[in-house]
């Protein structure tokens, strides 16, 4: 049993640390701001939400006790993420940061702008 | 084996945030730094935890709240701030 | 009376068990947090506006667990679409016609469709008619929209019965 627990939260530590440094990669590598944001907001949240409760298994199997203090930051990440994407993106599409060449739609960035309907 | 399992997760989170610093001294648009910041305070936490882990101590969880809620309200506060030029109205 | 007591009971509940959770149970924990727990909603109940209530708990939880699941299957997506060249990317914005009206409500599906496949939720318009998504890559433009209505909004609505 011992031994199941440590393997699976191997597993999802390994998981996490993978989905990081992917998110991480599209930082550096994708090609503009708005493609840009969809790395942290996914890849990096579901990275550190394994890492969370991979830390709560091991935790519990030393005998600390349940511990929840990995489950509120989880939380707490999974509530404020969408939150700061959403922020950014209003001030980096205020500021005009330039779209990529192949995006499409990009006429409607003015209809955000002015918060009216898409014409 | 958990050992050397928290030792490659680490380096891994460690080789993250050399990319999102990458991002962040690069930019080029204020915004990008910003997403940079605020990624990089999210792998830091990640960074805590697996310390947590590694010296089998519970310590390090305060820390790691702190740090989230902090990253958060920064984040939010530099994004009003581009938004608006103020952060408090 | 009591109502001006607990202007909030439920948060009131939620903030001692996680107070008590937080810290080893003791006694002195359990004052501290009841007052606190009883001090914090006097102080916050006059920021909250009204807005719709859950009504359906089982559905809600339900649609907690889809959305998880949803957010595991798009982060494997997104990771590929990171991995593979830039040059089959196709980002682009959406505008979506909503159907729900009450803020809350709103602010959980912008939430949702940011956590999940490939999509940012951008900015609403002003009358809340419409959602601005940017995708990471379409394929299709109005079948993405279905699927985001179908899938995320209709439960919502469901949820909240607005």
């Amino acid at each position: 049993m011992l031994f199941v627990i440590e393997v699976f939260a191997s597993f999802l530590l390994l998981m996490g640390g993978v989905f990081i440094l992917i998110g991480a990669l599209g930082m550096v590598k994708l090609p503009d701001f708005y493609t840009r944001l969809h790395a942290p907001t996914k890849a990096t949240t579901l990275g550190i939400g394994c890492i969370l409760i991979a830390s709560m298994g091991l935790h519990a199997l030393r005998g600390d006790g349940f511990a929840i203090h990995e489950l509120v930051i989880s939380l707490f990440l999974f509530i404020t993420a969408p939150v700061s994407a959403y922020m950014v993106a209003k001030a980096a599409l205020q500021r005009r940061t330039r779209f990529v060449d192949s995006t499409i739609n990009t006429e409607m960035s003015k209809d955000i702008l002015e918060r009216r309907a898409p014409k | 084996m958990l050992n050397t399992v928290l030792m490659v997760v680490s380096v891994m989170v460690g080789l993250a945030l050399v990319l999102n610093t990458i991002r962040l001294l690069i930019g080029p648009s204020t915004a990008d730094r910003i997403l940079a910041l605020d990624t990089l305070y999210i792998n830091s936490i990640a960074l805590i935890v697996l310390l947590g882990l590694y010296f089998a101590s519970d310590m390090y969880f305060e820390s790691a709240l702190l740090i989230a809620m902090l990253g958060f309200v920064s984040t939010a506060a530099l994004a009003k701030y581009m938004l608006r030029g103020d952060i408090i109205e | 009376m009591l109502k001006r007591l607990f202007p909030m009971p439920l948060h009131t509940g939620i903030l001692l068990l996680v107070w008590m959770l937080l810290n080893s149970f003791s006694m002195g924990h359990l004052v501290l947090g009841l007052i606190l727990a009883i001090a914090i909603p006097w102080v916050a109940a006059p920021l909250s506006d009204p807005h719709a209530r859950v009504r359906k708990p089982l559905r809600a939880a339900r649609y907690v667990l889809m959305v998880l699941g949803d957010i595991i299957v798009s982060n494997f997506e997104v990771a590929g679409r990171i991995l593979r060249s830039n040059r089959h990317l196709r980002p682009g914005l959406i505008a979506m016609p909503l159907d729900l009206r009450d803020h809350f409500p709103l602010a959980v599906l912008a939430s949702t469709i940011s956590l999940t496949p490939g999509t940012v939720s951008v900015d609403f318009s002003e009358d809340m008619q419409w959602l601005y998504i940017h995708a990471l890559h379409i394929d299709n433009e109005q079948h993405m929209i279905d699927r985001i209505k179908t899938r995320y909004e209709a439960p919502l609505r469901e949820i909240f019965a607005c």
